[in-house]
């Protein structure tokens, strides 16, 4: 047992960066890159056990194996153990980044995209007010109109939904995959756009502006810990605002750890040809 | 019943006592997005200065939602002992507010009153209450029930354990009850959150359950909490259910939008006290949260809390062994940060003690809100000090499942070593037989599930 725990101290503080460090003279000294310290949130929760000495460490590790629940973490008396204490707060951080900040306006004008935006003024009114996340304007409708030929077969866009990071990391790599996917079908796209502080049933507000066939978002969802980056994909037949949410489909849990977005803009392709070849979309489109 | 008052010389006027109930709330994002809360700082003491005023029996006479319109009301305004009611109605709220703080008053006393009192009485007087008078009252009350051990006495704080899993596999939920047991945690119950709400699904569950149960001899009760009818239809098919779970309303409305009603609570009560495998008598579990009646549009214009104590008024008439709020759950336009969601915890809490149930809290959050673990950290302590008879926990605060963080096994014994505090004494005992605990605390294999591997 006593090997182990020294295993396991020597393990916390190489982790640490060496903590031995810290007291000695050079510690004033700027870190040089050639010490680059680990990053606690690379390490595989799944293959972690930090218990020091289990009854049955092989069974523990394969029970492990089985979920992404935070278990085998040990403890300090009854609290946590300040790796796993660090590695939680660094995954709530990163959920919260995700959907606090503004997907930033360079990433839209890189894009080439015309922003608009819903009734909210802000963040905090998006979070607080989800009905004003449905609505646009009339200076929005009119920059909408203006930029976006109406009777499109397939108008896609993007929105910010509950994660600004899922959208920045993986909406244009989608968007590419679906458009040349529809292109291999022979299907048009309209002008594609970006929509601040939006919900999901926004699309429907778009649809009736804009009137085409069937109408793609790809937006943010609300994220877990540690998984900021997953988007969504809605799509409507000719969507009416007030109509059931069962008309919608949605593939979901798009990002690297979930379906990669060039996978999954491909796919979604297929499910537009669906739609427009049946007239519908939701419970209603068959398989 | 006066609607008026003035404060620093400006008079204040409100509709009726719904408007004064709602406006008297302490600030939620969700009374705003109703519609219905107080335009300043100023107008809210102004409304619980007219609350302050008002009798218990003009509360009676004024149910939040009409008699005729909803069963919730009926079945609260039935219930009431009315020698107990006519004792106590010509009070003010401020006065019933004191009643309930001063000395001479037990909690045996509250418990007596409790069955005179409507929930809108336990509303408003909650909406006059300080966050320290909400622990401190709530403190007084001892509610005890019994399923297969017994939950409430004084001087033991009880965990639900809640191994979910992403995709109900049998492997992956059993390391995280064997991880939370090893931690002290699974006394108030072992129930899981399904992802397939189907009986199949659910009866393996409960199967693997019961089967750990009796392999480790372990003096607790089960529950998995998928809809009344799956769970009704499963124990039907000879799953070993100890009780039976559901999601309710504080409106009849919000209850047909769950898909139930009380006459299919008394059935699945029924069941369980014949086909159930607890002793009883108390075999229902329910869970609540602020909000979830206007997220399905069936608030009828009435304020949060309020519609909260109509929750607690509905679940008192199934005898429940648990209920809970999910304080944290249903997101920011509800419950914006960390003040509203300990506010609405304790408010919570209180209300289910004074309406004489069986209660206890989910300290959680969401990733949209403006929250983090320290703050449901700090509102354990508190509704530990509170008196509350158990918390949710589940591994290291994170469920996988539900996408919400909630407090963590390590937290039950820290929580009852603090607050001086043990598990259900049954299930105390076991732990030391197990030698998990020794001498009342984590022992050193305390925090290893292997354990439990053969």
């Amino acid at each position: 047992m006593d090997t182990k725990i020294k295993r396991l101290i020597a393990e916390v503080l190489s982790e640490m960066g060496g903590a031995g460090a810290a007291c000695s003279d050079e510690s004033s000294a700027p870190a040089t890159s050639d010490t680059q310290p680990d990053d606690l949130t690379v390490e595989n929760l799944k293959e972690q056990l930090l218990v020091p000495d289990p009854a049955n460490r092989d069974a523990y590790l394969k029970a492990k194996g089985t979920t992404v629940s935070r278990i085998g973490i040990w403890r300090a008396g009854p609290r946590y153990l300040t790796e796993s204490l660090l590695r939680f707060s660094a995954d709530h951080a990163i959920a919260q980044f995700a959907v606090f900040h503004n997907v930033s306006e360079a990433f839209v004008k890189e894009w080439g995209l015309l922003e608009i935006k819903t009734k909210c003024v802000d963040k905090d009114q998006f979070l607080t007010n989800p009905d004003l996340g449905r609505e646009l304007d009339e200076e929005n409708t009119e920059l909408l109109r203006k930029h976006c030929p109406g009777k499109a077969r397939v108008q896609i866009y993007i929105a910010d939904g509950l994660s600004s990071t899922a959208v920045e990391t993986n909406a244009k790599d989608t968007y590419l995959a679906l458009v040349q996917g529809l292109k291999g079908h022979g299907i048009e796209v309209g002008t594609p756009f970006f929509m601040r502080y939006a919900r999901v049933p926004a699309m429907d507000k778009i649809s009736e502006i804009l009137n085409p066939e069937v109408v793609v978002v790809l937006i943010g969802e609300r994220p877990g810990l540690a998984t900021g980056e997953s988007m969504s994909c809605y799509m409507a037949y000719s969507p009416k605002v007030g109509m059931p949410e069962a008309n919608r489909t949605v593939v979901s849990n798009i990002h690297r750890g979930g379906t990669p977005a060039v996978e999954a803009g491909a796919h979604i392709a297929d499910v537009v040809k669906k739609m427009l070849d049946q007239k519908a979309s939701g419970l209603a489109l068959k398989k | 019943m006066r609607l008026k008052t003035v404060l620093f010389g400006v008079t204040y006027e409100f509709q009726d006592l719904n408007d004064v109930l709602a406006k008297a709330n302490e600030e939620k994002s969700g009374d705003r997005l109703a519609g219905l809360a107080a335009e300043t700082i100023t107008e809210k003491i102004a409304a619980k200065e007219v609350l302050s005023n008002v009798t218990l029996n003009d509360l009676r006479n004024n149910p939040a939602v009409p008699y005729e319109l909803d069963e919730v009301t009926r079945l609260d305004q039935d219930r009431v002992n009315e020698r107990i009611f006519n004792e106590i109605k010509g009070l003010t709220v401020a006065e019933f507010r004191e009643w309930l703080l001063c000395y001479q008053t037990s909690g045996g006393d509250i418990l007596r009153v409790s069955r005179g009192l409507t929930s809108e009485i336990v509303a408003a007087v909650a909406k006059l209450m300080s966050n320290l008078d909400l622990v401190y009252a709530a403190n007084k009350i001892t509610v005890t029930a019994h399923c297969n051990t017994t939950i409430g006495e004084p001087g033991v704080l009880a965990f639900r354990l809640q191994p979910n899993h992403t995709t109900d596999d049998l492997d992956g939920i059993r390391i995280s009850l064997f991880e939370g047991l090893s931690y002290g945690s699974g006394d108030a119950v072992i129930g899981l959150n399904p992802v397939n709400d189907t009986v199949d699904s659910l009866s393996n569950i409960l199967k693997m359950f019961q089967e750990i149960k009796e392999t480790y001899q372990i003096p607790t009760q089960n529950c998995v909490l998928g809809h009344v009818t799956t769970q009704m239809e499963a124990v039907k098919k000879g799953a070993p259910a100890d009780m039976i779970f559901q999601s309710i309303a504080g409106s009849e409305k919000g209850n047909s939008a769950f898909g139930l009603n009380a006459a299919m609570l008394s059935e699945a009560r029924d069941l369980m006290l014949k086909e159930g495998t607890a002793t009883g008598p108390n075999v229902m579990y329910f869970e609540t949260g602020q909000g979830s009646e206007l997220s399905s549009d069936s608030h009828h214009g009435v304020d949060q809390v309020t519609m909260e104590a109509r929750c607690y008024g509905f679940a008192r008439l199934f005898d429940p062994f648990l209920v809970n709020t999910v304080v944290g759950f249903i997101g920011p336009e509800y419950l914006y940060d960390s003040k509203q969601v300990i506010r609405a915890g304790l408010e919570d809490h209180f209300m289910g003690k004074l309406s004489s149930i069986s209660m206890g809290v989910d300290a959680c959050y969401t990733n949209h809100m403006k929250t983090d673990q320290n703050d449901i950290e700090n509102l354990a302590v508190l509704l530990g000090t509170a008196g509350c008879s158990y918390l949710i926990t589940v591994p290291q605060g994170d469920d996988i499942m539900l996408n919400y963080q909630s407090l963590g096994y390590h937290e039950a014994a820290a929580l009852r070593g603090l607050l001086n505090k043990r598990p259900i004494p049954a299930f105390e005992a076991w732990l030391e037989k197990m030698g998990i605990y020794e001498n009342g605390q984590l022992s050193k294999i305390a925090g290893d599930a292997s354990i439990f591997i053969r």
